[in-house]
């Protein structure tokens, strides 16, 4: 008998790592076509009105310029609104570039200049001369918060906030109580990938388009609606994507660019942005939240209230979950909440990691703080004094399995949260201030209809498929292990082959969703191989297995052996080579099962613990630790979990103290669209982060127990990092970032 | 705000016949002689002529190293040089670190440390770190990520980035 071998929950090194550290892998805008030609996205310098006149003569007499696409001269679009929703799309009118003369918003592409070279087409598209009437526009919602308003109909996923009890009537009464307005800026994604979309144009309207997307198949279903194309003649991969953090959700405007230039050309096209063109579409939105929360000597909430108002475009109605999480994360009888939408003249708002929750967890996760100032009691006290095993949104139900307060012990004990003083300016080190704070995170365990391929060949190698992308999540590498843990394989004899549409279709990747959903898509594929597998054998002549059923027979190291009589094996590419067989194949679904799952919460949690130190004079803050732990079921591999948790304590610092969008508002336009002023953390400004994963079991969300990790690390992480803030200096900011300008 | 203003947009430079100059450049211990336009950067000359993608556009600005190369052996941001300033010059990409199938110790590094996530700042963060380790200052932690500074990553590997350079700078000292 072989050695046992298993791979699920082994710190494997990602599979995909010699194409990343060697330049082999390949991401949307690398691959190469004969005769392509490169595409240039002119922007709309105004910030509202219509166009009145373009003048491409300039461009077009550029050597190599080909065409300049504008609203006069594009080919077909689809005449209905609706065909250019997608997946992920808010309702409202979606926007439609380049359709007429239009300008919503400052950014918005309004040409398209195309050349043999990227040069040419760089230099041409300075030359286009765009004439536009001018409207007037309102970018800063802040201004219009009169305005704000429910909208009836909602996006996908927003969950309608649920107010109980009388929380006004609670708060009136209560010994202890905090009302305090947070405010949160405009972020953008920017994944160091800029959005870039390389259409090859196969011949015969057919096309091969490598895109940036979290989506290869809103990708593909948006062109054919949108140019009203065959999905048989549209081809969308994405085998590799340059991270996404929300932006490749919905399809960008390079994409429907690229088809659109290769559609009229009849050749193939790339369109890159730039990186001041990553700051023309989705973003995080801005937002005032008000958080109201009371209690009793003993810390017992007595009511929450938490409201918030965002902006979104005008376009569209954007919501994500800001405030549901207050009615869930502790135990409280009387809550209210309330969102609300302002319009201003910006493009839609988008999905950015952890959507809601980021901004929604800052309010309520430092109004806690707050809390336990006005008592007198420590931060962590509190929450643990109003800890829940309830959902009280949904009428208490039970959790699917909940460590939170596991992850409060551990990460206290690993930061030594025990030894900190609760008085702020308590702790001071030469010229620094030091503070320690704590937050708690919570995020959902979601569970998407996906499926996977699974084959199995005579040669002994097993191939995964599926439409599902990896933005750098480490799907490659989970989907290898599950998939040869289940067939007893070496991880060096599965592929795993994903981002084509050509594959079996999977959701979006988004959510934290991926890595349960997909990997139980996975595992079910390779149990169908297995059986497939195990019927031939039992047909064999003389086969040990005549009498076995499925659930007698283990799959470890190639083979097939009998669990009682482990002598008794045959090799599983024996089993196909007698049988004549060269390949077993098999697809693999995981969708939710309502019954089982609905019954219950099924969340994620964490506790992050922040110590920061600040200049006394200079106001400058600097993070020199952090603790986090976590809970979310069973962890696949700790190795690329972990920098999945990093990667969000990352980002939770960037929100806490670097992040902001800052838009010029008299003239609409956005004033820090680079890297050298859109500031986001560099490797001097990341201390050492400890991750703790609390073992969690769970049987409830799907099949794997896995319940997915790329947004629990970042919620809690900037509230964390803010409390410690006021821990170290005494000063409460309530408005993000935390620059040092709001410290002195 | 007036309304019904009028504003005209664009039209910066005159149309024009763009002239090429001949550069041969040395890349990865290959010799490349092409014909380049005089504000071709080495970057796009990299991923557009020569088809090595490997080195990144992460913004095209000098903000973000992902378009580090080794130019001489030194590491430099590929997007802020200009092709024709190179003529001569001998340039390392992220494709000429492996030597007959054997990874730069580097590249393992990150692969053992789980220096990336995404990738696509990586070959940036690799070439920087194998001019850092020859520039032989970086020592301790905070010089490390002080000298790592100049390339950004979005999905926030830092700490393994850093962990990666110690593993390479350990194995040094255990076998000179």
């Amino acid at each position: 008998m072989k050695e046992s071998q298993t791979w699920i929950g082994k710190p494997v090194s990602r599979v995909d790592g010699y194409a990343k550290v060697t330049g082999a892998a390949r991401y949307a805008a690398e691959f190469k076509s004969d005769g392509l030609v490169y595409g240039v996205v002119v922007s709309s310098d105004v910030t509202k009105g219509k166009i009145l006149k373009i003048d491409s003569r300039s461009a077009l007499a550029c050597d190599g310029v080909i065409e300049v696409i504008t609203h006069e001269n594009r080919p077909k679009v689809s005449f209905w609104n609706r065909k250019f929703g997608d997946q992920d799309s808010p309702p409202g009118d979606h926007f439609r570039a380049l359709y007429d003369s239009e300008v919503y918003y400052s950014g918005q592409p309004v040409a398209l200049v195309i050349a043999e070279t990227f040069e040419a087409a760089r230099y041409a598209a300075k030359l286009v001369v765009i004439t536009y009437e001018l409207e007037e526009y309102e970018t800063d919602f802040h201004s219009r918060l009169e305005e704000a308003y429910a909208p009836k109909e909602t996006k996908p996923g927003f969950e309608k906030p649920k107010s109980r009890g009388d929380a006004d009537e609670a708060f009136s009464q209560a010994p202890h109580k905090i009302s305090a307005e947070y405010d949160s800026p405009t972020q953008h994604h920017n994944p160091m990938e800029m959005h870039a979309t390389t259409v090859v144009y196969e011949g015969d309207d057919t096309y091969t388009i490598y895109d940036k997307t979290q989506g290869t198949a809103n990708s593909q279903a948006y062109v054919c609606q949108v140019f009203g194309l065959s999905p048989k003649k549209v081809r969308v991969r994405a085998p590799f994507v340059g991270g996404a953090f929300g932006s490749g959700l919905r399809p960008q405007y390079q994409l429907y660019l690229a088809v659109m230039a290769a559609k009229k050309l009849q050749r193939s096209v790339r369109v890159v942005l730039t990186r001041q063109q990553m700051f023309s579409f989705g973003h995080r939105p801005a937002s005032v939240q008000t958080v109201k929360l009371s209690a009793g000597e003993d810390g017992v909430l007595h009511s929450v209230g938490h409201s918030v108002t965002a902006e979104t475009s005008q376009l569209e109605d954007y919501m994500e979950n800001v405030v549901s999480w207050s009615g869930m994360l502790y135990k409280c009888e009387n809550v209210e909440v309330k969102h609300e939408l302002v319009k201003a003249d910006i493009f839609t708002p988008l999905d950015m990691r952890a959507p809601g929750a980021t901004s929604g967890l800052f309010a309520l996760e430092s109004a806690m703080d707050e809390l336990s100032y006005e008592i007198g009691m420590d931060p962590l006290e509190l929450r643990l004094a109003n800890y829940t095993e309830k959902d009280q949104n949904y009428f208490g139900r039970s959790f699917s399995s909940k460590e939170l307060r596991a992850c409060y012990e551990q990460g206290a004990a690993k930061f030594g949260w025990s030894k900190r003083a609760l008085k702020p300016r308590s702790l001071r080190e030469g010229k620094k201030w030091i503070g320690q704070g704590v937050a708690t995170g919570v995020w959902d365990a979601l569970h998407m209809k996906s499926t996977a391929s699974a084959e199995f060949t005579s040669k002994g190698e097993l191939k995964i498929t599926s439409g599902v992308t990896d933005i750098g999540t480490g799907t490659y590498t989970i989907l290898t292990q599950i998939a040869a843990e289940t067939l007893g394989l070496n991880l060096e004899n599965v592929t795993t082959s994903i981002g084509d549409t050509d594959f079996t279709p999977a959701p979006l990747q988004g959510g934290s969703w991926t890595a349960g959903s997909m990997g139980s898509a996975t595992q079910a594929a390779c149990f169908a191989v297995r059986e497939k597998i195990f019927k031939l054998a039992k047909k064999l002549p003389d086969s040990p297995f005549s009498d076995a059923e499925l659930s007698d027979v283990l799959f470890e190291g190639g083979e097939m052996l009998l669990k009682k009589d482990p002598s008794r094996s045959v090799s599983l590419n024996d089993v196909l080579k007698s049988s004549r067989v060269d390949s077993v194949k098999a697809e693999g679904t995981s969708a939710p099962n309502y019954l089982k799952e609905l019954p219950h919460a099924r969340n994620t949690h964490s506790a992050v613990f922040a110590e920061v130190k600040v200049d006394a004079d200079f106001g400058m803050i600097e993070v020199s630790r952090v603790v986090v732990a976590v809970a979310a079921g069973k962890i696949l591999n700790p190795k690329t979990a972990r920098s999945q948790i990093l990667g969000g304590v990352v980002w939770g610092m960037s929100q806490a103290l670097f992040e902001e969008t800052v838009t010029d508002h008299r003239l609409g336009r956005i004033l820090n669209h680079s890297f050298a002023e859109y500031h986001i953390p560099v490797n001097r400004d990341v201390p050492e982060i400890d991750v703790i994963f609390v073992p969690e079991a769970d049987s409830i969300v799907n099949e794997l127990g896995v319940k997915g990790l790329g947004e629990i690390g970042i919620v809690g992480t900037a509230a964390a990092v803010a409390n410690a803030v006021f821990h170290a200096t005494g000063k409460r900011v309530r408005n993000l970032p935390i620059r040092p300008d709001k410290m002195v | 705000m007036q309304k019904n203003k009028i504003e005209a947009s664009g039209g910066r430079g005159s149309n024009q016949t763009f002239k090429s100059v001949p550069v041969t450049i040395q890349v990865n211990g290959r010799k490349f002689t092409c014909d380049v336009e005089p504000w071709t950067t080495l970057l796009d000359l990299l991923r557009e002529k020569f088809e090595l993608t490997g080195t990144k556009k992460g913004c095209d600005h000098g903000q973000c190293g992902a378009c580090t190369v080794l130019i001489d052996g030194k590491r430099v941001n590929s997007c802020l040089t200009l092709a024709v300033m190179k003529d001569g010059a001998e340039v390392t990409t992220i494709e000429g670190l492996e030597r007959e199938g054997i990874l730069h110790p580097i590249q393992k590094a990150f692969i053992d440390q789980d220096a990336f996530q995404c990738g696509y700042c990586t070959p940036g963060q690799i070439c920087s770190a194998v001019g850092l380790l020859s520039e032989g200052h970086a020592k301790t932690d905070d010089e490390i990520r002080e000298e790592m500074s100049g390339n950004l990553c979005r999905c926030g590997a830092y700490p393994n980035i850093l962990a990666a350079v110690k593993q390479v700078l350990q194995e040094k000292k255990v076998s000179p």
